[in-house]
């Protein structure tokens, strides 16, 4: 019989194992997958984690790297904080977008005046306030009428989809564009567009966010009251009341805080690798960051790893699509998978796994 | 060869029904039963004395199955009996009545019963066996009661009953009168002799050594561990138990402070309604407090304490001129600004409530303590400073952990109930307001932290002490009220109460009061209704 027993400490050797266990587990349980699927299952793997490091092509890959790893550390890094307080904004994917399109819209405003210490730094600011804004909804919802924040925040990301593609067909259509969807380009205005700082690395500016985040995620719930306020009400709700920590300003702290970061990522995201606003500009990092936040421990310097891996899945994933045939919703049930295995084996923080040979009488 | 279970067994002339011999459990850490022996006989009320952590749990739990020993073997009636399972046993004859109940509240008394039992008989038969039950033993309960009007007493006889219907040969009980009124403790002693002239073995967990003495015919006496003597409880004083058992001087209170000075706080006519489902309203409580003394709140759990001590920290507001801190408003101040005035306040839910649960004592320190020891500079924390506060209490207090990084839940009750008290008393509070301070400690515990709080009163400031245990209060308050169903009564000095007076002022009111028709209706609870 197998029994599961409760540690009296949470363990901590178990607690950064498991993220590495999780890696483990998926890559058997996805090669099985991808064996199904008719793939050569070593292959596949290669393809995913080796390649795009130090594989023949490396030298492409490296640069996207950063790019894929930006956002989502950006953008899980906000996300951390509001799950360490009980707080579930499972919408950042919509916040993303709505900081896309503020940035995107004061920079297209401006266009063509050539004030980059003007323009650029207003857009970052639009883009924060967008997303800050769209998590607020929830946010207040919340603390007003006690609705649940993880459905409000979900079905806005769609609300958001339907604005930014309407966004992308009307208002802030390009009027150069031959009648196709989609805004100017950004990346050809330069007061506006986030370039790469160092050619052929991947470095923008949303990259050097995603890192001051990290040092500033890891200030806060380290030496900040706000962050211990935040642990405390994660932790235990009642204790952190007797502790004076008011629940309502916490809720809307995490929420705006996480929806400005999801709001920089996509305005950097829009400003730069993707260039313009278009009906596919999203492609699900809000999401992604989910699973970067729990597979980094809701751990600043966790995520800022965890990030790098689930990059890592996006740029071997595209590749084992292009070279080998791998359906892209294989490589998705991929990355659940690991969000999957990490909190089946998050179990063993908290519990001891214990196996009773002795028969039952 | 092992040591011999009793050691004065010779006087025990009759074979035992029960037999440990060297049992062993460790823990990662603490080994919590090492070489346990000792043997009980039918007919007997058997007590397992013991400071908090010294392993009496953990040696029921072995008994009542629910953990295996790591070594050591145990006989009933002389046959070998290892229990793999609670559900093995009951089908032995042992049965084990909880320190906690497990009833639903919204089900009758005989729906209850049945749901415990493994082929229960149809409700009518059933109905009847739990009156035959409660008629002979002494343990007066309807059947038909829903368990949501039942009293703390009267939950703890449906837990008897449920136990007696399986006619066990061994009836463990867990600490049973913590929850209960003097008049109450009567009968249940009453029902346990009735018990034990039926041959039956009753193993008896109590902190409360008056209790022991009154009642137990053995005791079996555990520190760290080991059974460190066994002994006729009928011919040792409570003070000679209490050293065998803490294996130092008991400190006894000092003698109570006199000529409280000027009033420190009050309640004027506050009426709270209670934020948590079940929960209780205040109702119209008029409440002052003195420099120098100790106000002790008594009553049954459950009648408002919470509610009383949540208003009191700030947790919940109140109209501003409902509290008084000498002249100052301050019923709509939250927590934190109460902290910084002196008002400070010690919960009853010592894990989840006065601490996180998962923090280290370094971050349970800043819990509370954030505010009143200047821990916060700019919203940083200064980590050295909320350190520096948990060590002073670690080490003024006596809590025994490895160190202030230990995670709160890893500390044993009393432990952490010291630190939580100690966490407020050396902030230098005002007033102090704690929540059944010693409820579940040891007897050393518990005096030192009523001394900590006479200690505290008599240094000036003004303590109000909400607990369940009237010993406590008679010993440490200055004046006493009672608190049932939301509503605090007059207080009065409590040199001019007996002990009799105010049980009948907390649980004989709960009877007396059914025949006024509004209070506690005999009749099932509607779905929204709150029951009290």
């Amino acid at each position: 019989m197998i029994r599961l027993e409760r540690r009296p400490a949470p363990s901590r050797a178990w607690a950064w194992a498991t993220p590495l266990l999780a890696v483990l587990a998926t890559m058997v349980a996805g090669g099985l997958l991808f064996a199904f699927l008719g793939k050569d299952p070593l292959l596949v793997i290669r393809t995913i984690f080796w390649d795009p490091i130090l594989g023949e092509f490396a030298f492409y890959y490296r640069g996207q790297l950063l790019v894929k790893a930006g956002p989502l550390i950006l953008i899980a890094i906000g996300l951390s904080l509001g799950f360490r307080a009980g707080v579930w904004n499972i919408g950042a994917e919509g916040q993303y977008i709505m900081g896309a399109i503020c940035g995107a819209a004061v920079g297209l405003a401006f266009y063509p005046l050539d004030a980059r210490w003007l323009i650029f730094p207003m857009m970052v600011l639009a883009g924060g306030l967008g997303g800050c804004l769209w998590a607020m909804i929830p946010g207040i919802l919340r603390t007003r009428f006690n609705t649940n924040e993880i459905l409000v925040s979900l079905l806005l990301v769609y609300v958001a989809e339907q604005i930014l593609a309407w966004m992308a067909l009307g208002p802030l259509r390009s009027p150069d564009g031959a009648g196709f969807p989609g805004s100017r380009n950004l990346r050809h205005y330069d007061a506006a567009a986030n370039h790469e700082l160092i050619a052929g690395s991947g470095m923008h500016w949303g990259v050097v966010a995603a890192f001051i985040a990290v040092i500033l995620g890891h200030v806060l719930l380290s030496r900040h009251i706000l962050g211990f306020n935040i642990r405390l009400a994660g932790a235990s709700p009642r204790a952190a009341r007797f502790a004076g920590v008011n629940p309502g300003f916490l809720v809307l702290t995490c929420l705006g805080v996480s929806g400005a970061l999801a709001g920089f990522a996509g305005f950097f995201e829009v400003a730069g690798p993707a260039g313009q606003i278009n009906i596919d500009f999203n492609v699900g990092y809000g999401f992604t960051a989910i699973i970067v936040a729990f597979l980094g421990r809701l751990h600043p310097v966790g995520i800022l790893l965890a990030g790098f891996l689930m990059a890592l899945t996006y740029i071997g994933g595209e590749a084992a699509q292009a070279t080998l045939g791998v359906p892209a919703a294989a490589i998705q049930a991929f990355q659940g998978m690991l969000l999957f295995f990490l909190l089946a084996l998050d179990v063993t923080t908290n519990y001891r796994v214990r196996i009773d040979v002795r028969a039952r009488a | 060869m092992r040591r011999d279970p009793g050691s004065d067994g010779a006087e025990r002339v009759s074979t035992p029904l029960l037999e440990v011999q060297g049992l062993r459990k460790a823990y990662p850490g603490v080994v919590a039963n090492d070489d346990v022996s000792f043997s009980a006989r039918r007919g007997e009320v058997h007590a397992l004395l013991g400071e908090n952590g010294a392993g009496k749990s953990t040696l029921v739990k072995t008994v009542y199955g629910l953990l295996r020993p790591d070594d050591g073997r145990m006989k009933l009636d002389g046959q070998v009996y290892a229990p793999g399972s609670p559900h093995d046993a009951r089908q032995a004859g042992v049965a084990m009545v909880f320190q906690h109940f497990s009833l639903f509240e919204a089900l009758d008394v005989a729906e209850n019963v049945a749901l415990g039992m493994e082929v229960p008989p149809p409700m009518r038969e059933l109905a009847t066996r739990i009156r035959d039950v409660s008629e002979t033993y002494g343990l007066p309960l309807d059947p038909n009661r829903v368990v949501g009007t039942l009293s703390a007493g009267e939950r703890q006889r449906v837990e008897i009953i449920r136990c007696l219907l399986q006619e066990p040969q061994v009836l463990i009980m867990d600490e049973p009168t913590s929850v209960l009124t003097p008049q109450e403790v009567a009968i249940l002693f009453e029902t346990l002799k009735r018990l034990r002239t039926e041959g039956k073995l009753i193993l008896y967990i109590s902190h409360k050594l008056e209790e022991i003495r009154a009642l137990c015919d053995w005791a079996t006496i555990l520190r760290h561990g080991k059974v460190t003597g066994s002994c006729d409880p009928r011919q040792k004083s409570a003070r000679e138990l209490a050293e065998t058992m803490v294996g130092s001087e008991l400190a006894l209170p000092a003698a109570r402070t006199q000529d409280p000075g000027k009033v420190a706080l009050s309640i004027a006519g506050l009426t709270a309604v209670s934020g948590a489902a079940f929960g209780t309203e205040l109702k119209d409580i008029f409440l002052e407090v003195r420099r120098g003394e100790i106000l002790g709140i008594g009553g049954v759990a459950g009648n408002g304490q919470d509610e009383l001590l949540a208003v009191l920290s700030g947790e919940s507001r109140s109209a501003p001129d409902s509290i008084l801190l000498g002249d100052l408003p301050i019923g709509s101040f939250g927590p934190n600004e109460r902290r910084a005035l002196g008002v400070l306040a010690a919960p009853e839910e010592r894990l989840g409530h006065a601490t996180a649960p998962d923090m280290n004592l370094i971050e349970n320190a800043a819990l509370s303590g954030r505010r009143r020891m200047r821990m916060v500079s700019r919203g940083f924390v200064n980590w050295g400073k909320a350190r520096a506060h948990a060590e002073h209490v670690i080490e003024q207090f006596d809590v025994r952990v490895p160190g202030a990084g230990s995670v709160a839940r890893s500390l044993s009750g009393g432990n952490l109930q010291k630190f939580v008290i100690g966490r407020e008393i050396l902030q230098q509070p005002d007033v102090l307001v704690v929540n059944q301070p010693t409820w579940g400690l040891d007897a050393a515990a518990a005096a030192a932290i009523r001394q900590s709080l006479l200690d505290l009163a008599s240094q000036g400031a003004a303590v109000i002490v909400i607990s369940q245990d009237l010993d406590e209060l008679m010993e440490i308050s200055t004046r006493f009220s009672a608190l049932n169903e939301g509503r605090l009564s007059k207080p009065r000095d409590t040199a001019e109460l007996t002990l009799e007076e105010i049980g009948l002022m907390l649980g004989g009111a709960h009877d007396l009061e059914i025949g006024q028709g509004s209070s506690r209706p005999d009749r099932a609870a509607e779905p929204g209704e709150t029951v009290p």
